[in-house]
């Protein structure tokens, strides 16, 4: 049975949407659009002069193999911390589902990273793992080994996945907790009585009926690997050592804002922008296929 | 009763509204925080009470990179304030924007305010004046780069804190013994890596980092900072960061409290350190210049400023402009200068002051806080040592950290990366080049 609001005349149903559809215009088809505007331009940072450039900046761009590196640090970056975060919440929501003595106690401590703002994250873990006085650098040093995300661009790269997974956890511990709950415990208790063991049942019945939640947080977190792991990189790493941990939303801010190149940033986040849209479909088009909802 | 109130109230406001519209009022943004703010609290309450005028009204507008991006932006949507505080690094950004600033020397003359350029500390202004020495913005706050020094740490290592090392083989002998006795993890090390071991490295020897006066001249410069003794500097701290006799503190100062905590003994960073060691130093501490290369004719030469400049901003009516002037006079004044160097730390920007501060004995007292003006003063500026101006100058000191990291992880020789660096901050010059002299 399908719910369907009946509107007597035209322009209330439109008076309703209006809102939505102003700010959708005023942030992100507007400024979007004067990204794809400035792209073209060539302008010095209080704006004297421009002048046409056409499609010099992204001429430039793919011209340097600095930003072929960019594109590659954001790959590995966004395949780790989309796999760390949804493998490592998913555990722990599938041990958090079960009758535990002051379950929600767990549930409320897992779910607190996700109030922390980025940057704030990020300087935490930076003052965590800073090489000299850091209380995790001191251990790791007292454990012999050496760590210095300074200068050595893995310990870098693996304290802003560290950083970005753990603020991500929660957020997927969420959904996959209320997925799981929503399972009917039927079904389970079928497959118990069928004779599958735990890991079996998870398997061929828990996961795939998680399938859609799975799939949603897919989404959500390549998206958010790509933008909203801005402030962690630039409180813990700033980019460096030597741009290894720069991602591609990083570069736009360096040259755009630091470095007041505003139309080869504009190309970048042109660029960036294309991107995510074609990720979004190519996840919607072939993977949705195989979610069972 | 309270009916009335609000009517009270709203009379008050108007009353109020109607006594500073007779006032100009002067939108100065900045970015201090702390201890520095109150004093541009200070300094704009006392000028408001000076005169009745002209009204400046600071507010803080975040980083140094903030202030400059607010105040770019607010220039575009045609709302720029009067006066701004730009980083050194931010000058050529602004000076490249003409129509967008207005002259401090020009202004002073056209306000007809008494204003002798002969009367600032040149290796101050120097760095803020075009070619011809034309003054453009108002030096603020200054400080310059010195060797801080753990007295106690080179007294456990058997040397004297009495002399602490000169030279740059001084230093990374004095390192070396630190290490064995007991400061495993650092030697020596520096903040602002670039501004230390580029930069002041080029200024203090009388090398360049770039033709045409270190970019000064103009802006067709080209970067020559791969020159034997930049490369011969890097390659020495690649070699002592193996065992950390020299370890790397990153690209800010995020790594000053490596002095402090008393890690590192022997540290470079800006003179301003001083609050922050006087608070935090558990130890006893002092400061000498920065050390040399004795076999480079010579030096040293004189040191560069770091801190920033006031800069006044474009398009504004005459009468606005001439209260900027009397507000830049009075921060001027002799006394003025030497009430908020001794105070604040601020190195002061008139001889005058200098000079005032001298004979009342405060350095006698307070030798650390002379240590950065005996480098800036110790022979009068060359070319090279004027300072630098290069567009872009934030980003290029990302860029130059890069390599210089690249080259300390082992990743490049320190020729190849010095070598990358100038080519990749070349091409930075070029862009700017084309979009800021069309």
């Amino acid at each position: 049975m399908e719910k369907r609001a009946i509107f007597q005349g035209r322009l209330l149903p439109f008076a309703l949407v209006a809102p939505q559809l102003v700010v959708t215009l005023v942030f992100f088809y507007w400024p979007a659009s004067q990204a794809v505007w400035q792209s073209f331009l060539q302008e010095d940072a209080f704006g004297l002069s421009s002048e046409f450039v056409g499609f010099a900046n992204y001429r430039d761009l793919f011209a340097k193999a600095d930003y072929y590196r960019t594109i590659g640090t954001t790959a590995f970056f966004s395949a780790l911390v989309t796999a760390l975060s949804l493998s490592i919440a998913l555990f722990l929501a599938v041990q958090a589902d079960r009758q535990l003595k002051g379950a929600t106690a767990y549930r409320t401590l897992l779910i607190w990273p996700y109030a922390v703002a980025p940057a704030v994250a990020g300087v935490l873990w930076f003052f965590m793992f800073q090489p000299s006085l850091g209380l995790v650098s001191q251990g790791l040093r007292g454990l012999g080994f050496t760590w210095n995300p300074l200068l050595d661009s893995t310990d870098a790269m693996a304290l802003v996945v560290m950083a970005a997974t753990w603020k991500q956890v929660s957020y997927n511990f969420l959904f996959f907790l209320a997925g799981l709950q929503a399972i009917p415990k039927s079904v389970i208790e079928a497959a118990a009585i069928d004779g599958a063991r735990p890991v079996r049942r998870f398997w061929t019945i828990v996961f795939p009926l998680l399938s859609p939640t799975t799939f949603y947080l897919f989404v959500v977190n390549v998206v958010y690997v790509f933008f909203d792991t801005f402030g962690i990189i630039d409180a813990t790493t700033a980019g460096g050592p030597a741009k290894a941990t720069e991602t591609l939303v990083y570069k736009v801010y360096s040259d755009g804002r630091v470095g007041g190149d505003l139309g080869g940033s504009a190309a970048q986040s042109v660029i960036l922008m294309v991107i995510v849209i074609a990720l979004t479909a190519v996840q919607f088009r072939f993977i949705e296929r195989k979610v069972q909802y | 009763m309270t009916t009335v109130k609000p009517l009270i109230l709203a009379a008050a406001f108007s009353l109020a509204a109607s006594a500073a519209q007779a006032q100009v009022e002067l939108q100065w943004w900045h970015a201090m925080t702390g201890a520095n703010n109150d004093v541009i609290v200070k300094l704009a309450e006392d000028f408001n009470a000076s005169q009745k005028d002209y009204k400046v009204v600071p507010s803080y507008k975040g980083s140094y990179a903030d202030t400059l991006n607010a105040g770019i932006a607010a220039y575009r949507a045609g709302n720029a304030p009067h006066i701004m505080q730009v980083f050194e690094v931010g000058t050529a950004t602004m000076m490249a924007a003409k129509g967008a600033i207005m002259p401090v020397q020009t202004m002073m003359k056209d306000a007809g305010e008494t204003f002798d350029p002969k009367a600032y500390l040149p290796a101050i202004t120097g760095y803020y004046s075009t070619v011809k020495g034309e003054m453009l913005s108002f030096p603020f706050n200054s400080s310059s780069m010195v060797m801080w020094v753990n007295r106690d740490a080179l007294r456990k290592a058997g040397l004297n804190p009495d002399q602490p090392p000169k030279t740059w083989p001084e230093v990374f002998e004095a390192a070396k013994t630190l290490k064995a006795a007991g400061f495993a993890t650092c030697g020596v090390s520096t903040a602002w890596t670039t501004w230390a071991n580029i930069e002041q490295l080029g200024a203090w020897h009388n090398v360049p980092l770039a033709t045409r006066a270190n970019g000064m001249d103009g802006f067709d410069t080209v970067l020559q900072i791969n020159a034997p003794l930049y490369v011969k500097h890097l390659e020495t701290l690649v070699a002592l960061q193996k065992d950390k006799t020299f370890d790397y503190s990153g690209r800010t100062n995020t790594g000053e409290g490596r002095f402090t905590s008393g890690e590192c003994p022997l540290f470079l960073t800006s003179s301003a350190f001083y609050g922050n060691v006087k608070a935090n130093a558990k130890f006893d501490y002092s400061n000498a210049p920065m050390p040399y290369y004795p076999d480079v004719p010579g030096a040293p030469q004189n040191s560069i400023i770091g801190g920033a400049s006031l800069w006044v901003m474009g398009g504004k009516p005459a009468a606005e402009y001439k209260g900027v002037a009397k507000f830049f006079t009075f921060l001027s004044d002799t006394d003025r200068q030497a009430k908020l160097h001794t105070e604040s730390g601020y190195l002061p920007i008139t001889k005058a002051a200098y000079e005032k501060v001298k004979a009342s004995g405060f350095y006698d007292k307070n030798p650390l806080l002379e240590t950065a003006l005996k480098e800036l003063t110790n022979k009068e500026p060359t070319e090279n040592s004027r300072g630098l101006r290069f567009g872009g100058m934030v980003q290029m000191r990302d860029v130059w950290s890069e390599e210089i990291e690249a080259a300390l992880a082992g990743k490049k020789s320190a020729k190849e990366a010095l070598d990358a660096a100038v080519a990749r901050g070349n091409e930075m010059l070029r862009k700017f080049e084309q979009t800021a002299t069309r």
